[in-house]
């Protein structure tokens, strides 16, 4: 209305541009881009560097052969035992940390009660969510080097018990991925509008058809982010493998039950692998910690990618 | 930098437009006794599937709902008018339980199915006979098909096989004038459909109980006047199998589609009826200032 009055105006047309705005507002402004693109360029570097050095040391060989004992850890040796030692140990975490993070979440969300209860679980969560995971890890050594606990690893020839395994190491991992999960979950949860789980009632439907039927369907894509940010976290994670899964160089089964042998035996991950390798651990391979680095934050990014794109699926399955 | 635009001018309400708060039992107690007889067992030669007897429900201390007693009966559609905040929604979801989902609520009197109180049943089951489509649509994030298979399905029996459940699916889409539209499309996403078809959907959902009793709370007021049309039709097309009690805030509707309206006011019910005797001769005062001058 009033533009039309004024003729030097007219032909503007979008009145709202950065330069009209406060100095104060230019400079938020432009300092938020400049992060922004910072942040790329740090992402990117990342990828270029560990890139540039592992497909310069990465081979086939390397990832298909084990660790072997030798006096010279760059000739000897590939890293498939840590490798596959990743994948159980992340495959173990997430296995137990997704019903944990989804039941509670299902049960804080949707019963919540008593509710000081509720509150008490969820300050609860938050404190091992910022638990630092060595110590989860010495705490797990120490919580299962108990008689009770045998089972769970090996016992010395003293009787002692060790407490070092996949089994132990995967239960403490576990903790590191609920929170997440459970975060998601409830969030997931919480999104979903009274009117659908009223409408479910009103079908005949009791809560729990209603709550495995519905509710987590419709926040599976929740339940998938937490879960591949948990699965992230565990993949990444040194302290508790030095500490509960022993950092050996091959898997050393106890037993000789075919799985549980391996579960209840110690071995080692590729976090592990790098730090031992590094300059900064013994091996002092590290072209091999270059190339078991490169192949974790593969193994990591395509995971996340992964799981974008399956909550992508499913999200377009339902809405 | 802007001219200064006027302000728009204070809007007040005419003193003689502002509504009339008039306590229901004076305004209606010379027509009391004819309404009393109209709800009464025995007034209709058809058959009775529920009755609503001297409920009342109250949210903590405040009544919401106060002694109505109201038949439900079979081949005919029940539409409830009245002011917003009256009690509509809150009398329909008694009907079915559902207000048992809100804890501060309390209800006195009673309500039977062909004879059983409601009370007697258990809940799933009640719900399955007395299905009720809200005044949202509200289809579950799932595909067409899982909306309407979900409402068959047993709770305990063993999962019936998709062969079984894909004629009652039909049927049931067929029943809400929707199989035309969506059957080729079973598996897509029921959140894409129109919200015109969302709330066939959910009629759909609704209708695949096989229920004794059907509940609407304004299943048109999100819709188009197209999709009201639409559904409008279905009502009185589903009046042959199905009792029906609809909420809405559109007398035009109610006079459409009802074959009885009863008005609430205050939580009571002030006038019932059929279409004609309450919309033509209103027997309370508060029902003539309410639907009068909508037919003038
Ligand atoms: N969950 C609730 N908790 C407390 N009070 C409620 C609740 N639901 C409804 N009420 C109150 O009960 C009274 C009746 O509400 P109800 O929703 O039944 O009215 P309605 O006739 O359906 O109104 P509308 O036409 O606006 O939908 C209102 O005063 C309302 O504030
Ligand atoms: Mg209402």
């Amino acid at each position: 209305m009033s533009t039309s009055s004024r003729p030097d105006v007219v032909h503007r047309r979008g009145k709202d541009t950065v330069k009209s705005w406060p100095l104060a507002d230019r400079i938020a402004y432009y300092a938020c881009w400049a992060v922004g693109i910072g942040l790329c360029l740090v992402a990117a570097s990342l990828i270029l560097f560990m890139l540039n050095k592992g497909l310069q040391y990465v081979s086939l060989d390397l990832i298909f052969s084990n660790p072997a004992v030798g006096s010279d850890q760059s000739q000897t040796g590939g890293f498939l035992a840590p490798l596959l030692g990743t994948f159980i140990l992340t495959l173990l975490g997430t296995i137990i940390a997704i019903p944990l993070g989804v039941g509670t979440a299902v049960w804080i969300v949707e019963y919540g009660r008593p509710a000081r209860l509720a509150r008490a679980v969820e300050s609860g969560i938050e404190v091992v969510a910022g638990t630092p995971s060595i110590v989860l890890g010495i705490f797990g050594l120490l919580l299962f080097s108990n008689g009770i606990f045998a089972f769970m690893s090996f016992r010395a020839l003293g009787g002692a018990v060790g407490g070092r395994s996949f089994l132990t190491a995967g239960v403490m991992m576990s903790f590191i991925a609920l929170p997440l999960i459970f975060t998601s979950t409830r969030e997931a949860l919480q999104q979903v509008p009274a009117q659908v789980r009223e409408a479910s009632y009103a079908l005949g439907k009791t809560k729990w058809s209603t709550i495995r039927k519905v509710l987590i369907p419709t926040a599976r894509p929740g339940i998938l982010t937490g879960t591949a940010l948990g699965m992230g976290r565990i993949a990444g994670d040194t302290a508790i493998v030095v500490i509960l899964l022993g950092a050996t160089m091959q898997i050393e089964k106890v037993g000789s039950a075919p799985l549980v042998s391996t579960l209840r035996g110690s071995g080692s991950t590729l976090t592990s692998y790098v730090y031992n390798n590094s300059p900064a651990g013994e091996g002092n391979a590290p072209q091999k910690a270059y190339a078991a680095a490169f192949v974790l934050l593969l193994l990591v990014l395509a995971l996340n990618f992964g799981i974008d794109l399956l909550s992508r699926r499913t999200k377009k399955e339902i809405v | 930098m802007n001219s200064p635009t006027p302000l728009p001018p204070i809007k007040r309400i005419d003193p003689s437009r502002a509504p009339k708060v008039v306590d229901p039992r004076h305004d209606s107690l010379g027509a009391a006794d004819a309404i009393a007889a109209a709800v009464a067992p025995g007034s209709s030669e058809r058959v009775e599937r529920m009755r609503i007897d001297d409920l009342s429900i109250a949210y903590g201390t405040k009544p919401a709902v106060r002694n109505v007693t109201l038949p439900v009966r079979e081949g005919e559609v029940l539409a409830l008018i009245g002011p917003s905040g009256c009690g509509k929604t809150t009398l329909l979801r008694s009907l079915n339980r559902l207000t048992e989902l809100t804890d501060t609520a309390v209800a006195t009197g009673s309500i039977t199915l062909d004879g059983q109180n409601i009370h007697a049943l258990e809940a799933t089951d009640l719900r399955r006979r007395v299905s009720m489509v809200f005044q949202q649509p509200n289809p579950f994030p799932m595909s067409i098909f899982e909306n309407v298979a979900y409402a068959i399905r047993e709770q305990a029996a063993r999962r019936p096989s998709k062969s079984t459940l894909a004629p009652l699916v039909r049927e049931a889409l067929e029943d809400a004038g929707l199989w035309d539209e969506v059957g080729d499309n079973l598996d897509h996403p029921a959140l894409r459909l129109s919200g015109g078809q969302q709330q066939r959907l959910c009629i759909a959902r609704a209708l695949a109980s096989k229920p004794d009793v059907l509940l609407m709370d304004e299943p048109c007021s999100a819709l188009d006047p197209k999709s009201t049309e639409i559904i409008e039709e279905l009502i009185t097309r589903l009046r042959e199998k199905v009792a029906i009690v609809i909420v809405t805030h559109n007398l035009q509707q109610a006079h459409r589609v009802g074959d009885n309206v009863a008005f609430m006011y205050l939580g009571e019910l002030v006038e019932y009826g059929t279409v004609d005797q309450v919309f033509n001769a209103p027997r309370a005062e508060r029902t003539q200032d309410y639907v009068g001058g909508v037919f003038g």
